[in-house]
């Protein structure tokens, strides 16, 4: 679904360049649940804005569901964002007008779709926070706000929900429920789910743990979560 | 993004800075009543002085003398060249378009020079303007004696001392009393140099109203003759008889031209001087020269009130500069969830037409009060307010530029926003 081949991503820095990302190979397959690891400045981040289409690889192709993002304008990356990914952030990123049903409409707002507020609801109820609906964010916990900010990711039904970090900013109680919530959307929706972290506890809920050092892949290692959980992982992921 | 959905996202951010969406608009809202109430005041000028230049009489023709030249600056109608006999020629002449010829001589009035002119009763005093009239001058001035007689030929003949009043001077003199066979006093110069002589009262004129800056009421008519005899300074050492102004009434409006033509010749041939001392004007000219007044007036009192409008429009820009800034991250947010560049621009586009527009018809609004107001307590004299239709359009349409142009800019810097960078701002 996801297919990286050969991705560098340089920037320029005064007259010097940086390689934040050094020919990157990487398939993520649908129904996937996955940690991106490694130090400061290793690349994870460059590596989730291309997934996200924020950002356009200098070098290599991005294929996502089959459309090659490299040939796309910016109009056309704003659909695809839309419409195919959905995005959490470490400081949740609502908009503090806004309560938390209007937050999670607002991807279908763009997209113009009718009935939205029902299925906003929907999603809301998802993650549990169907009693909250009409709360702004700062009548909410750090790990509401969260969860909110997950339902908007997944209102839109994309094809990946990428995180960044989703658990940075909260205390690790809290990070075991968000943690859970998305391993229930995985399970049960079978929503790919990809994210960023330094904890290695948040890391273990996954089954596939990709480390980054440098822009480059150092490892790329199935994971058996740590919880106790019979499903096995899916045959089809496997590290290229 | 539907445009009922950029709306709904315009207000809601609009209100959740009330203050400040105020403030800004209340630039706009000057602005715009500005330009309202000062077009309204002007149309309204305009309109009341060409309808009461109409009201002179509509085929009504003026001959004054030429101007003096007094240290380079032309006095018009200050000239001494213009005569009763003047005006019995152009009468006597027997041009088909002249229906009617009747000489004038003024003196006081609201700026009276040297000769202001007091018309006393019974210890009540009123500065006023001395007219001295002919019979024609009911017919030709299409003003009328309301009540007891207008000055007769035989009051010519006898240089009788005879008076009819304006309505104004009646009311300030008599009250409710009726003025008809009472004795007034009129007393023409300076101070301890005026000179005085009993009237008697034989009529009162209707009422017609101010006229492009005199009081047509605030007169004071005695026979021509009579004035001449009376008032010092305004003799000719020929003996011929001084006159401010000929009024000749025409048949025909369409014949202005050719009486203009006709009677400056008759008046050369008689004069016989090298350069004109007289000046003829129609009504068409007294109109578009007060017309033109007005327009520059008007032109200098819309550019005030656009000025305005400019300080409002910066005010804006500045401040959707601002939000732009301070709403950064939104826009990070709103474009990593599939926000367009032309969704942003509508939004932020949208947020400064509404405070404009919004602006505009709340300065229509206020705009209208004023002149209400300004009615109610007579400010501008009893000019009345006209406002029109085109300048309401004309100040909406112009708030809405005003919110185009000061929004497209910021608008445009935040539909340009990087979406990682504006994510990453604090």
């Amino acid at each position: 679904m996801i297919q990286l081949h050969g991705v560098s991503k340089e920037y320029r820095v005064g007259s010097e360049r940086v390689h934040a990302l050094r020919s990157i190979d990487l398939e993520i397959a649908r129904g996937e649940f996955l940690a991106v690891m490694g130090p400061s400045g290793s690349g994870k981040s460059t590596l989730m804005n291309i997934v996200g289409c924020l950002d356009r690889p200098t070098q290599g192709t991005y294929r996502l569901d089959g459309i090659n993002v490299n040939r796309l304008g910016d109009s056309q990356l704003a659909v695809l964002r839309n419409r195919r990914l959905g995005f959490v952030f470490q400081s949740f990123n609502l908009l503090p007008r806004l309560s938390a049903i209007d937050q999670v409409a607002l991807p279908l707002v763009y997209r113009g779709a009718l009935n939205r507020r029902k299925v906003a609801a929907a999603a809301l109820a998802l993650v549990g926070l169907s009693n909250r609906a009409h709360h702004k964010p700062t009548q909410l916990s750090g790990g509401q706000q969260q969860r909110v900010a997950i339902a908007r990711a997944l209102v839109s039904r994309p094809a990946i929900i990428l995180a960044d970090e989703p658990t940075g900013a909260l205390d690790s109680k809290t990070s075991m429920d968000i943690m859970d919530v998305l391993r229930k959307l995985n399970e049960e929706l079978g929503i790919t789910i990809a994210f960023v972290t330094h904890e290695h506890d948040v890391a273990a809920y996954t089954r596939r743990i990709i480390s980054l050092r440098d822009g480059q892949v150092v490892s790329d290692v199935p994971n058996t979560p740590s919880y106790a959980q019979p499903q096995a992982a899916p045959a089809e992921h496997v590290a290229p | 993004m539907t445009l009922a959905d950029v709306l709904i996202t315009a207000l809601s951010a609009l209100r959740s800075n009330l203050l400040r969406t105020l403030l800004t608009m209340l630039g706009i809202v000057i602005g715009i009543a500005a330009v309202i109430t000062l077009t309204a005041a002007s149309e309204g000028a305009q309109k009341g002085v060409g309808e009461r230049i109409r009201g002179l009489g509509s085929n009504l023709m003026f001959v004054r003398p030429g101007a003096v030249e007094e240290s380079g600056v032309q006095l018009p109608g200050s000239g001494p060249g213009l005569f009763l006999e003047d005006a019995r020629a152009i009468l006597d002449a027997g041009f088909p378009y002249v229906e009617g010829v009747a000489a004038q001589a003024a003196v006081g009035g609201p700026n009276p020079g040297i000769l202001p002119v007091q018309v006393i009763h019974l210890g009540q005093n009123k500065s006023t303007s001395l007219l001295g009239a002919e019979p024609s001058y009911e017919f030709v001035r299409d003003f009328y004696v309301e009540r007891g007689r207008f000055i007769s030929e035989d009051d010519l003949t006898k240089k009788a001392l005879v008076t009819v009043l304006g309505g104004d001077v009646v009311d300030e003199l008599f009250g409710t009393e009726d003025p008809i066979g009472q004795t007034v006093r009129i007393a023409v110069g300076p101070g301890s140099f005026a000179v005085g002589f009993n009237f008697t009262v034989v009529g009162v004129m209707e009422r017609k109203g101010a006229s492009a800056g005199t009081d047509q009421d605030d007169v004071v008519i005695v026979p021509l003759p009579s004035f001449q005899a009376r008032v010092p300074f305004i003799r000719d050492p020929r003996g011929f008889t001084n006159v401010n102004q000929i009024n000749i009434k025409l048949t025909d409006r369409s014949k202005a031209g050719q009486a203009k033509e006709e009677i400056a010749a008759l008046l050369r041939q008689r004069h016989n001087e090298a350069e004109d001392d007289f000046r003829i004007q129609t009504q068409t000219d007294v109109l578009s020269t007060a017309t033109e007044v007005e327009r520059s007036l008007q032109v200098l009192v819309v550019s005030i009130a656009l000025i305005s409008l400019l300080v409002g429009g910066i005010g804006i820009m500045n401040i959707m500069l601002v939000s732009v800034t301070e709403r950064t991250r939104e826009i990070g947010i709103r474009k990593a969830i599939g926000a367009k560049r032309i969704d942003i621009l509508w939004q932020f586009l949208i947020e400064s037409l509404v405070v404009t527009t919004l602006g505009g018809v709340l300065g229509v609004v206020s705009g209208v009060g004023a002149t209400r107001v300004a009615e109610q307590f007579q400010i501008g004299g009893d000019n009345p307010y006209a406002v029109t239709p085109l300048w309401v359009l004309v100040g909406l349409a112009v708030a809405a530029a005003t919110g185009l142009v000061a929004g497209v800019y910021p608008a445009w810097r935040a539909s340009r926003l990087d979406p990682i960078e504006a994510l990453r701002h604090e």
